[in-house]
């Protein structure tokens, strides 16, 4: 079994060679602002230097923040139409009701409010209004609006008005991309709506950035399948993740933790993960990062997505420290760092300098940083420890000791010993630990509805029925399939014995798990 | 005509917050009320907060509140077109024209369902509401409390569905009766409760309840804002009490007789390193256990709060791993006496636990 995984971030673009459980050769080359040509070279560089036989490989695996950053920065998004399926209830609160102002204005095309949705039990609300999707598909096509996202009430217990819509939109204008929010998650209407009409405004930059890939791998001669890697540690096939960019929002930070876990053999651990301008500190679950409790922000835009739970602290290699009074960052010279660091030749003092000089790692020109006072790099090194310290304390759980995984190219930084943490372990291959995780991700299916006049256990089974029958679809190996995650909610009020049960499994990729069939 | 007070959207920002922290882990999350009211503030509306001892004895104040399951609240969103016309409804009821409209519960979303109303209907909003914190049941309130009428009552749906229970046996039929109505429309419903007099509210109601809620808010924004702890800043500005600090290490809920009804259980950290905290709640937290011993209880608020954001956590957003700081905040005087206890007291929750007050009975290993 041969795979590649690439990381595309902000500043480089990680791949490495997979082959069975080791990692048999790994590159690090400048992103490109194209990516394209970026990856070309890593792939390039991978295939060259370890002498693979491009058609040996089964898989390649690519993690990006691409999407992430275009709605951070605000570029390269698509106006669309938004559906929302409800009235004559949510009627006071239309969509984008709570995005900043700034981002629905490129992102709203135009809204439509139509009757219909569902209640909890799975009666409709009203009738659907078919009629009037019939006319928000002309008045699409007038406006020559090219995506849709449509948000139907409790769609994700009854998807029907939602799938209606869209057959409507297929028959009255099919080149439109559709997003439908029942195909993206929980309940919570806003916050699933916000969801869809993210990812229908992310649809277009997908589809061109997923070609980008491909062409990539064509160039490259590589024949393998393409898979894009989840912000849960699982990837999408290209063709299902250029329909749901959504899903990729926080897969760097995840492909690291995952990345972490393989290197380390470690399940349940803590890791950091530091690089040039952050470290972000998390927890290792059964192998995958542990989700955020909470409503997760995405450039201002409230959502529900399943995102690891991770504390980013302002602490990397290129982090500025000032020496009168100590402080260090939050301000850091990121990629600029092997020219602005004094070890480089540069003026600035970064934190990269004075582990230089305590000794911590053997980095440019020593002798550039021999004269920094010895009482300036303890009192600097004590001060990073206990940033980091403190961090990992902050997202701990777990009151017995558990070790600690340290990753990414700053892992120098991590103490040796710290407190509640049973060991620091650090990995070869620590700096390419995000393309590594995007390696070997694995593939998911989730159910999460409400269940009436089941017991607690026949719901279990049933979500778990369905996540099981997700993920296959998804191209998971049957043979692999394990739960990950239960969760189950009684609904307060509701009669019956209301259960809200969400189930998540996790398994190998078919065509990688599988021989190779030739 | 004594002078109001109108209330700015910062402000109402603030009810926002407090009104979570005493919902006491029920009540639903004020977003979505929140929400609607930056709205209704953008397109011009202003809502006046009005001193109950301005009230004359025989002017007339709508009681509401939105009613049913938070989940369904998170889908079927809120609108206060619905609660507008439960009061409009209850005024052609009783034939009256409503002076103010007033909170049942302060805790959680409830708190600001009267401003929706208020701003469409241009009435004041009564500085007040019957709980003090949130509650799950009808009969929790001072107003049941002092045994006053608890008929009419009027529910409203979004589909022009509209039920007015004329009359009702006891409190317990009202809850009885109303939470069939509701569960019938979609277990999510805008009702305006059985109304009072000026003088009922200025005798039977929690007073100043809503700017207290205000208050609290201010007092966790401004902590937030100058980088210090809010959860202290709440105790030491309410005069609560640090119960315990800790994780989530375990929570079993289960749906009985229609409510949220479970446990949470807390391993200490810092100084409370080495004990255990087990919570009961029944929509609301209701007693804590400190190493098996029962620490506080209903009607006292407990509160549990996001330790690191100093949010406050509901009851069906706890979880595992979360790190929590329970705190307590004293109850409004009513809820503690005799006939109070009988309504709100532990024993109402089914826990065979004579009541008292954590801050009667503090710990001696916090002395």
């Amino acid at each position: 079994m041969r795979r590649i995984g690439i990381d595309v971030g902000g500043t480089n673009t990680d791949a490495v060679l997979l082959e069975g459980n080791r990692v048999a050769h790994a590159v690090k080359t400048p992103t490109t602002a194209d990516v394209t040509t970026g990856i070309e070279r890593a792939l390039g560089r991978l295939v060259d230097t370890s002498g693979v036989d491009r058609r040996a490989i089964d898989a390649v695996m690519i993690g990006t923040t691409h999407f992430t950053n275009a709605v951070v920065q605000r570029r390269d998004l698509t106006p669309i139409a938004a559906v929302r399926i409800g009235l004559p209830a949510s009627a006071s609160l239309p969509p984008f009701v709570d995005w900043p102002s700034d981002l629905a204005a490129l992102v709203r095309g135009e809204v439509f409010m139509l009757e219909g949705g569902h209640e909890y039990d799975g009666r409709p609300i009203v009738p659907f209004d078919t009629e009037g999707m019939r006319r928000v598909a002309r008045r699409m096509r007038e406006r020559g609006l090219r995506a849709a996202a449509v948000a139907s009430v409790f769609s994700p217990l009854d998807p029907s008005c939602e799938q209606r819509a869209a057959h409507i939109l297929r028959q009255e204008c099919p080149d439109v991309s559709v997003t439908l929010s029942h195909h993206l998650g929980r309940i919570g209407l806003l916050e699933r709506e916000n969801a869809t009409l993210l990812n229908a405004a992310l649809v277009d930059l997908a589809r061109r950035t997923t070609r980008a890939f491909e062409d990539a791998l064509a160039k490259s001669g590589i024949t393998a399948g393409l898979y894009i890697t989840q912000n849960d540690g699982t990837v999408l096939g290209a063709d299902m993740a250029l329909r749901f960019p959504v899903y990729n929002f926080a897969s760097g930070p995840t492909n690291s933790m995952r990345g972490a876990a393989f290197l380390s053999r470690l399940d349940e651990a803590m890791v950091v993960d530091v690089g040039g301008t952050s470290s972000d500190i998390g927890a290792l679950r059964h192998g995958f990062p542990r989700e955020a409790n909470n409503v997760v922000e995405i450039g201002g835009v409230r959502t529900l997505f399943r995102m690891p739970d991770l504390l980013s602290l302002a602490l990397g290699g290129g982090t500025l420290v000032t020496p009168e009074p100590l402080t260090i960052g939050p301000v850091s010279v990121g990629y600029r760092l092997t020219e602005r660091a004094r070890v480089f030749g540069g003026d600035d003092l970064t934190v990269t300098d004075i582990a230089v000089a305590a000794g911590l790692i053997d980095l440019g020109d020593r002798a550039r940083v021999a004269t920094l006072p010895a009482a300036l790099v303890n009192a600097a090194v004590a001060k990073m420890h206990a940033m980091i310290e403190e961090g990992v304390d902050r997202m701990k759980t777990d009151a017995a000791e558990v070790p600690l995984v340290a990753v990414g190219g700053g892992s120098f930084l991590v103490p040796a010993r710290l407190t509640g943490i049973a060991k620091v372990v650090h990995v070869p291959h620590q700096a390419v630990a995000n393309a590594v995780g995007a390696a070997i991700a694995q593939v998911s299916g989730e159910a999460d509805q409400i269940f009436q006049n089941l017991s607690r256990e026949e719901a279990i089974a049933e979500a778990r029925r369905l996540a099981e029958e997700r993920a296959i679809d998804a191209g998971a190996d049957p043979a692999t399939l394990k739960v990950v995650e239960i969760e189950d909610l009684p609904l307060a009020y509701l009669p019956g014995n209301s259960l809200r049960t969400r189930v998540r499994v996790v398994g190998d990729i078919r065509s990688v798990a599988a021989p190779p069939t030739r | 005509m004594p002078a109001l007070r109108p209330v700015t959207l910062d402000e109402i920002e603030s009810i926002a917050i407090g009104a979570w922290i005493l919902g006491t882990g029920g009540g639903g999350s004020p977003y979505l009320a929140l929400l609607n009211l930056r709205q209704l503030y953008a397109d011009g509306k202003m809502v006046s907060l009005m001193d109950p001892a301005d009230l004359a004895d025989d002017d007339r104040v709508a009681i509401v509140s939105n009613m049913g399951a938070p989940l369904v609240g998170q889908e079927r969103l809120t609108d206060p077109a619905n609660i507008a016309r439960a009061v409009t409804m209850m005024e052609e009821v009783i034939g009256r024209r409503f002076h103010a409209i007033m909170s049942l519960e302060i805790g959680g979303g409830n708190s600001l369902q009267p401003f929706m109303a208020a701003a469409l209907l241009d009435r004041p909003v009564v500085d007040g509401d019957c709980m003090g914190r949130a509650f799950p049941e009808a009969q929790m309130t001072s107003f049941a409390i002092h045994d006053l009428p608890m008929y009419p009552l009027t529910l409203i749906d979004v589909r022009d569905n509209a039920v007015i229970v004329a009359r009702a046996a006891s409190w317990k039929w009202m809850e009885r009766l109303s939470r069939t109505a509701c569960v019938a429309v979609g277990s999510v419903a805008s009702t305006c409760k059985a109304p009072r007099t000026g003088r009922e509210v200025k005798e039977c109601g929690i007073l100043y309840s809503t700017t207290k809620a205000m208050r609290i808010g201010h007092t966790v924004r401004e902590a937030r804002c100058d980088h210090r702890d809010p959860i202290m800043a709440v105790v030491e500005a309410e005069g609560g009490l640090v119960i315990f600090r800790g994780k989530v290490v375990d929570v079993n809920r289960r749906t009985t007789e229609g409510f949220l009804r479970g446990t949470a259980s807390l391993e200490g950290v810092d100084a409370d390193r080495g004990s255990s905290f087990s919570l009961a709640f029944q929509n609301e937290f209701a007693v804590g256990w400190r190493d098996g011993v029962p620490r506080v209880m209903t009607p006292d608020l407990i509160c549990v709060m996001d330790t690191v954001s100093g949010d406050a956590i509901g009851t069906e957003v706890l979880r595992y791993g979360q790190r929590a700081t329970v705190i307590a905040l004293p109850a409004p005087p009513i809820l503690t006496t005799p006939k109070g206890i009988e309504h709100v007291g532990p024993r109402a929750f089914g826990y065979d636990l004579e009541f008292r007050s954590v801050f009667t009975s503090p710990s001696p290993a916090r002395q």
